[in-house]
């Protein structure tokens, strides 16, 4: 159930925001309000950081200690705040570009480390906020604006990079999803390691209209037909699972979380120095 | 009957986008002069999609 | 506690320095000649109950220290050169947010991979204008072990008393030269800490400035202020609007405040300059070769005295301005093709001959060649 006061987590003097009428990042930062929410973070002690790119501007919303940093590096900002103060609990807002792309390097250390971030990719397969250039995520083949015959790219599957790169909880659903998104955000936060949650979500303004997508909502229904929960997209025919893809829980493993490591760390440390000393 | 309903909580975010008529499983909401607006509040089941779906945090169901 | 004699070599005192300062968090990646840096931390930090982190490239390392310093810990990277170009961008986001820090670059002798084990001073320029658009800059240069660990406590004071990062820039000669070196204890050293609000959290603007020396007060993060930090231009709230107005108001406080800290934060030396007509002038390691110039010189009857600029920037312009009226000729000796050296020369403003002398091919510059030249100049 909604919690009636939601608004207590947004900073509703700076709103309306500055994304395009209809923009999935909406629905997506509106489903990370729910997340920390429904995880029950202390506000006072939750930090929000994001990079550059539409998704960049969300913390700026959000009434929590919010940092808006440079390009593709919100992930090794994040980094530095948690080890400083592991008590903290930190949220990284990326988009494809400024995470998979600029970030990317940031983005596998962290999951290599583990440490516990909950990363949010707004995954919407362009370069946004700069007027429609292809990202790591733009399908082969789509027009973009630095793509006029076409982009010749592959495409990166984020959610697989993360697994690969070593997160401990990855998962992906999209802007039409949103029920779902909110749980794995929420279960992302709860997590006791990185957790990446994958959001895939339509840019209409300059994905969709270079490439005759149409609309919010016939992008959306594209999504509807086209992330398939992870069980039944497993029964598909190969040629199916060339075009759809999983949606859902992708993985979630326990390990070691990285601060904590590293507090066993000094407390090892400054045993033997009393031991020798 | 549902002891919960749709209220406009910030009306002058509303960039009059549609997707929550678009995820209304009902018949409730209705664009009016680019705005949205409950016409037909009877219909309302309650069930927060239209919430969780607005890009520009418009919409708010409460307790009757 | 008790000072204490200790052989150290530059990059240990920087260490050592920090843990006097206080620092507790140290976000770095490997680079020669630079490295011994990072691994003292990575043994130090842990036993004080600090943080040690290896990036996974320059760029984060500079921007995990922000964060660092954002949750409230005196924190500090190193590099050198091309590491010092990586962090460039981050950097300038510190200045802009006005996170303290401190930054030290071992700078060996470029451009590019150039002779990564020789040393210079060719970055001498990238400390002040390394990263884009205006900003001011506070760098110091340590010219032996010990002045290296006076040096580093002074740039974490100066960075928490200004809010911004201080540039320690060493060269691969002081950075790994042995030397003993007397340690202060630690109840005997003035220690600096940010200012932190009041803990009235209502309405609290993170960037409004209530003293006179134009540096807001700093949270912690996780102390429920909720506030919002951008690297766009900002007013007093943090939060952008896209005006001049406010870029301008920014950028004035910006360079107003180093300039309100001047006096305090310009560390010159000055030595045998009474009866000068000759002067060196030097920073860093040369300034070790030419201090001994200058002695030699001088037991040869040679009226010459020496200035050791040890805040490289800002631009001491008061000090160089009255050297420059004082003595006829003045000479630069750099480990670089001639950088400084034009500051020097606009500083002293026809006032005083300015003659550089210059190493760039990874070679020091002897007491020798700066002698012969004030020889040669006498």
């Amino acid at each position: 159930m909604a919690n009636p006061d939601i608004n207590k987590y947004y900073r509703r003097n700076k709103l309306p925001h500055i994304w395009c009428p209809g923009c999935g990042h909406g629905i997506i930062t509106g489903a990370i309000v729910r997340a920390i929410d429904q995880a029950g973070l202390d506000q006072d002690k939750t930090v929000v950081i994001s990079g550059i790119g539409c998704s960049g501007r969300a913390p700026g919303y959000l009434k929590f200690d919010t940092l808006h940093t440079t390009h593709g590096r919100a992930l090794a900002f994040a980094t530095g705040v948690k080890m400083a103060n592991p008590e903290l609990n930190l949220i990284v807002i990326t988009g494809d570009g400024d995470g998979a792309a600029i970030g990317g390097n940031h983005l596998i250390h962290a999951c290599r480390r583990n440490i516990n971030i909950t990363t949010v990719m707004y995954n919407n397969s362009i370069y946004g906020m700069t007027s429609g250039q292809f990202s790591p995520t733009t399908p082969t083949g789509s027009l973009a604006t630095t793509a006029p015959y076409g982009n010749i790219d592959t495409q990166f599957d984020v959610s697989n990079l993360a697994m690969a790169a070593g997160a401990t909880y990855v998962g992906r659903s999209t802007s039409y999803h949103v029920r779902e998104l909110i749980d794995l955000i929420t279960n992302g936060i709860k997590h006791q390691g990185f957790s990446f949650i994958e959001a895939v979500t339509h840019c209409h303004t300059q994905f969709g209209r270079k490439n005759d997508l149409g609309g919010p909502m016939e992008m959306m229904e594209w999504q509807k037909e086209n992330y398939i929960p992870v069980k039944a997209w497993a029964k598909l025919s190969a040629a199916e699972k060339e075009v759809k893809k999983t949606r859902g829980l992708l993985k979630e493993e326990e390990r070691e979380e990285y601060t904590d490591k590293y507090l066993a760390l000094i407390k090892q440390v400054q045993a033997g120095e009393e031991k020798n000393g | 009957m549902p002891n919960k309903k749709v209220e406009i909580d910030a009306p002058d975010w509303c960039k009059g986008c549609g997707i929550c008529i678009y995820r209304c499983p009902v018949d409730v909401l209705e664009l009016k002069e680019g705005k949205i607006a409950i016409t037909k509040p009877d219909n309302c089941i309650g069930c927060e999609m239209c919430e969780l779906i607005c890009p520009d945090f418009v919409l708010k169901v409460v307790e009757k | 506690m008790k000072t204490e004699k200790v052989l150290l070599q530059g990059n240990e005192a920087v260490v050592e320095g920090a843990l006097l300062a206080g620092v507790r968090f140290f976000a770095g990646y490997p680079i020669t000649p630079s490295s011994e840096i990072a691994e003292g931390f990575s043994r130090r930090l842990p036993l004080v109950g600090g943080k040690f982190i290896q990036m996974e490239d320059e760029l984060g390392a500079m921007a995990a220290t922000i964060g660092g310093s954002l949750a409230g810990l005196k924190s500090i990277t190193a590099t050198s050169g091309p590491g010092f170009s990586l962090k460039q961008e981050n950097l300038g986001f510190g200045i802009m947010i006005e996170a303290p820090c401190v930054v030290v670059n071992v700078s060996r002798t470029g451009p590019s991979t150039g002779l990564p084990t020789s040393p210079s001073q060719g970055d001498i320029m990238q400390t002040r204008w390394g990263t884009h658009g205006d900003h001011p800059a506070v760098v110091l240069a340590p010219s032996t072990v010990s002045n290296t660990v006076d040096l580093t406590i002074k740039a974490f004071n100066f960075s928490e008393m200004l809010r911004t990062p201080v540039i320690l820039m060493l060269d691969e000669v002081v950075g790994h030269m042995r030397e003993n070196v007397l340690l202060p204890a630690a109840d005997a050293i003035e220690i600096i800490d940010r200012k932190r609000p009041d803990g009235n959290k209502a309405n609290f603007k993170p960037y409004e400035v209530k003293g006179h020396d134009h540096v807001p007060p700093m949270p912690d993060y996780g102390q429920g202020y909720h506030y919002h930090t951008t690297g766009l231009y900002h007013d007093e709230t943090g939060f952008p609007r896209g005006k001049s107005e406010d870029a301008e108001k920014l950028m004035l406080r910006l360079m107003h405040k180093v300039d309100y800290y001047r006096d305090e934060i310009t560390l010159v030396e000055k030595k045998y300059l009474s009866d000068a007509k000759i002067a060196v002038l030097a920073y860093g390691s040369v300034a070790r070769s030419a201090e001994s110039a200058v002695e030699m010189a001088r037991n040869n009857g040679i009226k010459v005295g020496f200035m050791q600029i040890k805040t490289v920037w800002p631009f001491p312009e008061k000090e160089v301005a009255e050297l420059a009226q004082k003595v006829d000729k003045i000479i630069v000796p750099e480990l670089n093709y001639g950088q400084y050296v034009r500051e020097v020369t606009r500083a002293a403003g026809g006032m005083a001959e300015v003659i550089p002398l210059n190493r760039f091919a990874g070679q020091l510059i002897s007491p020798a060649t700066i002698k012969e030249m004030i020889e040669e100049e006498d």
